[in-house]
């Protein structure tokens, strides 16, 4: 099953990177951008096929390893993945 | 005393804490041949290692920094028994990197996130000693101003404000960025980190975790020696 977790800053924790992105946007002419927050993709492949499981699972993976939750917050998008992509 | 230092793929100043403290040890300082009074290296698979009096996390690049700076490294086979052996009570110095991998542990409260102006820096600092009432302060004057290099990238220490609160409440900030004179200045503060927190300690002040590099100004040869103190004076509270 595939499955990817979107890890991001919690709000209120400083993101100079996102600052940076932003100030270069607006230097490309993209000026109406007022924020910018740059979080993490990561994708897994896991053998589990039992939605529950997997869920149960990555929540553990998560708050042990992939996310440090003092300072970031996880979401868990099953069945999920770089095929499902908007991009051409 | 006897101390160990961790080693993990990656870590770089495991060396310069050894000198560090075999000299403070008054060990031979020949680290190709340790004698007994110097430090044990411990390689990060090895959950096994000798009981000691104190524990070094160095700083480097564990892993690469890869996900986060220490991250990986908190979950090797010997940090576990670190973590462990720190809940019993065994101090431990986390330098750096070290310092991150002591708050991906939990064992330090925050967490060091990438310098506020996105830059690596690499430079001598000055900071302030909190409190000289601890093992690793006990040769210095509470207020003093010392000089040591830096040399990070993700040195930003945050901590919610609750958080900062009970830890200023409870003395557990170690280190402040100041200027020469000790005024804990803006304009001082290398990385952004909350209030200049350079270091802090856990409750118990048992374990320390601090950004800036003592063992790397603890010889004349390296151009100063403000950073022996801490060693001299962890070798003789614990010996």
């Amino acid at each position: 099953m595939k499955a990817r977790i979107h890890v991001t800053l919690k709000p209120g924790i400083l993101d100079p990177q996102g600052k940076a992105i932003q100030h270069a946007l607006g230097a490309l002419g993209f000026g109406a951008v007022d924020k910018v927050r740059q979080g993490k993709v990561i994708d897994l492949e896991l053998a589990e096929t039992d939605p529950e499981a997997a869920r149960a699972n990555l929540t553990e993976m998560c708050e042990k390893l992939l996310a440090n939750t003092v300072i970031e917050n996880y979401a868990i998008e099953l069945d999920a993945g770089p095929e499902r992509s908007t991009a051409p | 005393m006897k101390a160990a230092v961790v080693v993990f793929p990656g870590s770089n100043c495991d060396r310069d804490v050894q000198v560090a403290l075999t000299r403070s040890m008054g060990a031979a300082s020949d680290t190709k041949a340790p004698s007994n009074g110097a430090p044990i290296m411990v390689w990060h698979k090895d959950a096994d290692f000798d009981k000691v009096d104190l524990i070094v996390l160095p700083g480097g690049f564990s892993y690469g920094d890869y996900l986060r700076c220490g991250a990986m490294a908190a979950h090797s086979p010997a940090m576990r028994e670190v973590v462990r052996r720190a809940k019993a009570g065994v101090p431990v110095l986390g330098i750096c990197n070290g310092f991150q991998m002591l708050t991906e542990t939990g064992l330090l409260p925050g967490a060091l996130l990438r310098n506020a102006r996105l830059k690596f820096v690499c430079r001598d600092v000055h900071i302030r000693v909190e409190t000289s009432q601890t093992l690793f302060t006990s040769r210095y004057q509470a207020g003093a101003a010392l000089r040591v290099p830096i040399a990070h990238h993700d040195g930003n220490y945050t901590a919610g404000a609750d958080q900062l609160e009970r830890m200023e409440a409870r003395g557990q900030i170690a280190f402040r960025y100041c200027e020469a004179d000790g005024a804990v200045t803006e304009a001082a503060n290398p990385n952004g980190a909350t209030r200049n927190v350079a270091g802090v300690y856990n409750e118990a002040k048992t374990v320390l975790g601090m950004m800036p590099h003592p063992e790397r100004l603890a010889d004349p040869a390296l151009g100063g020696i403000d950073g022996r103190p801490l060693f001299d004076g962890l070798v003789e509270a614990l010996s």
